[in-house]
């Protein structure tokens, strides 16, 4: 106890704050961009896995493929994959996009089922009232499906990348400057390990919780779209 | 010439035929009431008019036309000259009553905005409801939904219109506001095949009524000669019950 009192000043100093603020910067940075592509990328899955008919049957083999493999592999063997996949195609690629490529491909897999959940959660008689006025599959998804299918999707979604914040750490096995791995390091230079791991648990707390209240806020907001509903 | 005749039609959910071979027709500006047991195949053969349940023989003709329901291309030009009110309304919950009116045409017809506009509020003024343009579904009664849905399908111009059950959802006190509807189309002209529970509704305003049981048309001709002497046993049955209710 002694010995965290006497570090504190040394440990709270300006260049070490300034080493674990741009360790959550990199964290949530490589969380958002990673989830919002695979977010969108997981649209254009569970699209495609749509597609009627025998011929696109491969495509939707691979859809459905891709999804129930994603989710059966730890996220960290995930990443080691893409380390050693890019670094043989492109040796230079820095470890930044790496960490987001492994990050958004895991999302594709865990937001396709909740948006195909969400999508699946309109009743079937919205689709037909709209394919007898024929209106396209797309205009369907985009026009009458996906605008009611919003509130089902939000809040999982968003519960997923406030969750994945914290997974992200596993990515500081591959070296990627985040705040797990600025944590050990700091560790390593002799700070207290309560005192360090201690403040890395605050930032992930800090960086989770606005985003947290943001889902709850969206969820509400959709949930009534306009003034009071009435029962029917 | 028969403005619809559909011939033969038959069609399955997997193993289970529920259309055996159905026949009918119906003059330009004529007014087709299918009656029958539930699951008799009445709303089927709506569905199947607009290709929501695939044909599996049989064919049909608008205005001496051939429908092919083989491909989505010729789906679409099925759809293309019936509308269909459904039982449940079915209105799109995320549009306003405008929204849900010009949707299909300007999207799909692509007819101009302010044209369509103006007739989306001359036929939700038509149903009585000319001032909940801009209101949600879910601030509407069923009757009023249903209304709207009327308005929605009107305003495609189909040439026939295809009413599923459309007061069967609804409370009673609220049935007739949407019957009255109905007859104001019936006076102007409109073709429709209505199918119906409300027997002295169908009475009114039908001028042929097919009585149809277990995937098949048992007998068609006036609403008097059909619903007070029907030849078949199973019509009688089956009016004699409703009567005695």
């Amino acid at each position: 106890m002694e010995r965290i009192i006497e570090q504190l000043p040394r440990f709270f100093s300006g260049p070490n704050m300034l080493l674990l603020l741009e360790a959550a910067g990199l964290t949530l940075g490589m969380t958002i961009v990673g989830c919002l592509i695979g977010f969108a990328l997981a649209f254009v899955l569970v699209f495609l896995r749509q597609t009627p008919g025998l011929i696109w049957f491969p495509l939707r083999l691979i859809c459905i493929l891709y999804v129930e493999v994603f989710r059966r592999i730890p996220f960290i063997v995930v990443v080691y994959l893409v380390l050693f996949f890019i670094q043989t195609v492109t040796p230079n690629a820095s470890l930044f996009t790496i960490a987001v490529i492994a990050i958004c491909l895991y999302a594709v897999a865990y937001t396709a089922d909740i948006i195909r959940g969400g999508l699946e959660s309109v009743p079937q008689t919205q689709v037909e009232a709209a394919q007898v006025m024929n209106l396209s599959r797309l205009q369907i998804n985009l026009m009458v499906v996906l605008p009611q299918a919003w509130p089902v999707i939000i809040p999982p979604a968003i519960a997923f990348a406030v969750s994945f914040i914290k997974d992200t750490a596993l990515v500081s096995q591959v070296g990627v400057f985040e705040l797990a791995f600025r944590g050990k390091e700091l560790n390593n230079q002799g700070f207290s390990g309560i005192l360090v791991f201690g403040t890395i648990a605050l930032c992930y707390f800090i960086l989770s919780f606005p985003l947290s209240l943001l889902g709850q806020h969206l969820e509400k907001r959709l949930a009534t779209p306009r003034g009071q509903r009435r029962s029917r | 010439m028969p403005h619809l005749a559909v011939s033969g039609v038959r069609a399955s959910y997997g193993a289970l035929e529920v259309l055996k071979g159905i026949d009918l027709t119906v003059e330009k500006g004529g007014i087709l009431s299918l009656v029958g047991p539930s699951g008799s195949g009445k709303s089927t053969v709506l569905r199947a008019l607009m290709g929501l349940t695939p044909i599996t023989g049989g064919h049909v003709e608008i205005a001496g036309e051939r429908m092919d329901y083989s491909s989505a291309r010729a789906v679409r030009e099925a759809r293309d000259r019936m509308a269909i009110v459904f039982q449940q309304y079915n209105l799109f919950q995320n549009m306003t009553v405008g929204q849900n009116v010009t949707l299909a045409p300007t999207k799909i017809k692509r007819r101009p905005k302010d044209e369509v506009e103006a007739q989306a509020r001359r036929l939700l003024t038509l149903v009585g409801l000319g001032d909940r343009y801009n209101s949600y579904p879910d601030q509407l009664s069923g009757g009023q939904q249903q209304r709207v849905a009327l308005a929605r399908a009107l305003a495609l111009d189909p040439q026939i219109l295809l009413l599923d059950e459309v007061t069967s959802a609804l409370d009673p006190e609220l049935v007739n506001e949407v019957l009255d509807a109905i007859r104001k189309l019936a006076d102007e002209g409109m073709t429709m095949i209505i199918v119906s529970h409300e027997m002295a509704f169908v009475r009114e305003v039908a001028d042929q009524v097919a009585f149809m049981d277990d995937g098949e048309v048992i007998e068609a001709g006036p609403p008097a000669l059909i619903l007070d002497t029907p030849d078949s046993q199973r019509a009688r049955d089956f009016f004699g019950k409703i009567l005695r209710h």
